[in-house]
């Protein structure tokens, strides 16, 4: 009992159900309007009609009366209620006793007031012996002290009325409870339909995450609901399964120095004697914690780029004079390592973003083909680093396109996605200095200037392409 | 090392430990050090003047460090701001340098890294200012920002522009140390932190144009810290 009292107090929260309630008050509100309005017009029509058609009557008699005096009204009267109609006349005299008509048993005291009276009479007809009808009468006093009493029987018209107002109620009735019911059902399909997405929801809340919604497949609104809480929940788990992802490589990435640094300081502890072993130990272990706190940094950088909360550096800028600068930063550099850095930089290449992330975006890029295309020590002549910035016309608007191809060993196109993710290397540069968190820098500075970081085959070699909206 | 002189630095951190390390290391460095643990007490010392150089730590107890830097500036205190932040972030800088810091170091910090900037930052404060300055001149090596020339002993040196500009930082700051950062973010106004040395080519380039052909470098390299430039005859 409380269990279905519980699901009715459910029902009766439910939107649905508040809805066809509201809806079913509205309607039953304007059903009674309308029909009160039409019973009550049709009833003053008809009372008009009944009233003036006494007014005849009486006008009728009063010139009898004034031509024939009282025998030609009495005449009248008597000839008037022998023919079969609905209406009453009476003739009495001043102390009620009648003179002539077709009413019986009407009071004296109602005699005596002149004026419209709604009276209950006894009426004599040949099959139903007799019966107490209604009546809307008019008494007159005539010149001489009779009195005069004309009148239509009403009960007709009255139990018209009764009739109106039963059905009246009862369509009222039929209105709440068809609605009621209709509003009910309604109701609970909805709810059934939320309680099994809540239902799902808990159950996904409690770690299955691979759970989803069902849909009925009306298109209707729960649907769409159902559908786009689907592609949050797909969401939510790509980005918990990258989360897990990148903690995990964060433990081992971070651990790796950390563990080498913790040994360099135990070696240094057991093994060393004098003070240079000493120290060249100590010197050894601030270049580790170093190295660590560039990866804290790295990360850190890449979580607030991605988060995009750098607003405060973003500004409209000429991206050929980072290029330019950056090139003539690496120059030298390039040079000494026996390579040649050539750029090819158009001019106008105006951005919306940060000069100082694109540079080093850039300046992460060049590190990169330093570190993994070195020239062969037997070559001759070292193929050029290459640096173009363009800007290419687009209908949707001008791209920014910045190119760094080298000769190196480029990257195998199946590698080409994941090696921008967070500490991906790849096997044959895990013997070179690094963490694998440059290129995912470069990728988050990309998609903090609306654009994109794409791998390209160089043939031999690689192109890191920057691929940037222009600002207009 | 050598110093030119010693400062008061009034350091204000709420790490005892961090703020006793450096205190430690200031006065070992022969300047005199005053410590405050919240924003406050900090507010009251530097308010009351005779330092140097403020270092400040972004975040403090009472009142925070941002806070207190800009109250200090409305009431007209002048004297320079290292501020030092665990942050550390891109945009954290400039928030600093706008409330009216002069230089930002994120922690964690090499000491030299410190050191070095913190001088800069007390000769920025005590010298006139650098618009003002045309000419420089190190010994033997003048450097004229009117007419771009530099000549060592008389003899012409040809620089490329941003050679010119390394060397007149070196020069504004003859006798003190230069980190590799600080090159960066002055003369190139980078502020990130390259994997490949390309400080050191480009210092090491300006030696040989700077250097070459004379018995004593002008341009030393001070071992874990940076460069110097220093008149190598009053060295001897």
């Amino acid at each position: 009992m409380s269990g279905f009292l519980d699901s009715f107090g459910k029902l009766l929260r439910t939107t649905a159900f508040k809805l066809s309630a509201f809806y079913l008050v509205i309607f039953a509100v304007t059903i009674f309007l309308t029909l009160g309005y039409v019973t009550w017009n049709a009833q003053r029509l008809v009372n008009q009609q009944m009233v003036s058609t006494i007014e005849a009557e009486i006008t009728g008699l009063a010139e009898q009366f004034e031509r024939g005096g009282m025998r030609q009204l009495v005449r009248s009267i008597n000839r008037r209620s022998r023919s079969p109609s609905a209406s009453l006349y009476l003739i009495t005299t001043r102390a009620g006793n009648p003179i002539a008509g077709n009413v019986e048993s009407v009071s004296a005291s109602l005699l005596g007031q002149p004026g419209e009276h709604r009276i209950s009479y006894e009426r004599v007809s040949g099959e139903e012996g007799v019966q107490v009808h209604r009546a809307l009468v008019r008494v007159y006093h005539l010149p001489g002290g009779n009195r005069l009493l004309v009148g239509r029987d009403i009960e007709e018209n009255e139990r018209m009325r009764d009739v109106v107002h039963r059905a009246f109620v009862w369509s009222l009735l039929w209105v709440f409870l068809f609605g009621g019911v209709g509003g009910w059902i309604v109701a609970k399909r909805m709810l059934g339909r939320v309680e099994a997405m809540t239902l799902t929801t808990r159950s996904i809340m409690a770690g299955d995450l691979g759970g989803r919604l069902a849909i009925a497949g009306s298109g209707d609104e729960l649907d769409r609901l159902a559908d786009s809480l689907n592609t949050m929940l797909g969401r939510i788990e790509e980005l918990m399964a990258g989360m897990r992802q990148v903690s995990d490589n964060i433990a081992h990435d971070l651990k790796t120095p950390l563990t080498r640094l913790r040994n360099h300081a135990d070696d240094a502890l057991r093994e060393a004697r004098t003070p240079d072993e000493l120290r060249a130990a100590l010197e050894a272990a601030i270049e580790e914690s170093d190295n660590l706190i560039r990866v804290f940094n790295a990360l850190l950088m890449i979580a607030r780029l991605e988060a995009g909360n750098a607003e405060d550096l973003v500004r409209d800028f000429d991206a050929a004079d980072t290029v330019t600068d950056v090139a003539e930063l690496y120059d030298a550099v390039v040079e000494e390592a026996g390579m040649k850095l050539e750029a090819r930089i158009a001019s106008g290449l105006q951005l919306r973003g940060s000069p100082e992330l694109l540079a080093q975006a850039l300046s992460n890029l060049i590190d990169n083909a330093l570190k993994y295309a070195m020239p062969e020590a037997d070559a001759d002549v070292a193929e050029p680093i290459r640096l173009v910035a363009d800007r290419i016309g687009n209908p949707d608007g001008d791209r920014i396109r910045i190119s760094l191809s080298d000769h190196g060993p480029g990257i195998p196109e199946e590698d080409r996605e994941r090696v921008l993710g967070r500490f991906v290397r790849l096997e044959d540069s895990r013997n070179r200095p690094g963490f694998g968190l440059g290129l995912s820098l470069v990728a988050a500075i990309a998609r903090l200037h609306g654009g994109t970081l794409r791998l390209e085959d160089g043939t031999p070699g690689l192109v890191a392409v920057l691929d940037l909206p222009a600002a207009a | 090392m050598r110093y030119n002189h010693a400062m008061k630095i009034l350091i204000i951190e709420d790490d005892r430990e961090a703020a006793a390390y450096l205190a430690k290391g200031l006065r070992e460095a022969g300047h005199g050090v005053d410590v405050a643990h919240d924003g406050l007490d900090g507010y009251a010392l530097a308010e009351a003047g005779g330092h140097d150089v403020l270092i400040v730590d972004r975040m403090l107890p009472k009142l925070d460090g941002l806070s207190l830097i800009r109250s200090l500036r409305e009431q007209g205190v002048s004297v320079p701001v290292l501020i030092l932040s665990a942050l550390g972030q891109v945009d954290d800088r400039v928030k600093g340098l706008r409330a009216g810091g002069d230089d930002y170091l994120p922690k964690p910090y090499a000491f030299s890294e410190l050191l070095a900037r913190i001088e800069v930052l007390a000769r920025r404060g005590a010298g006139k200012p650098e618009a003002e300055t045309t000419r420089y001149e190190v010994g033997e090596l003048v450097l004229d920002r009117l007419s771009r020339s530099v000549t060592r002993a008389g003899r012409a040196i040809d620089l490329q522009p941003r050679e010119f500009r390394l060397l007149e930082y070196l020069m504004r700051h003859a006798g003190q140390v230069v980190t590799r950062t600080m090159l960066l973010e002055n003369v190139w106004d980078y502020h990130f932190d390259p994997q490949t040395n390309v400080i050191d080519v480009h210092v090491s380039r300006l030696r040989g144009k700077v250097d070459r052909g004379f018995d004593r470098a002008m341009i030393q390299t001070v071992r874990g810290a940076g460069y110097m430039l220093r008149d190598p005859a009053r060295d001897a």
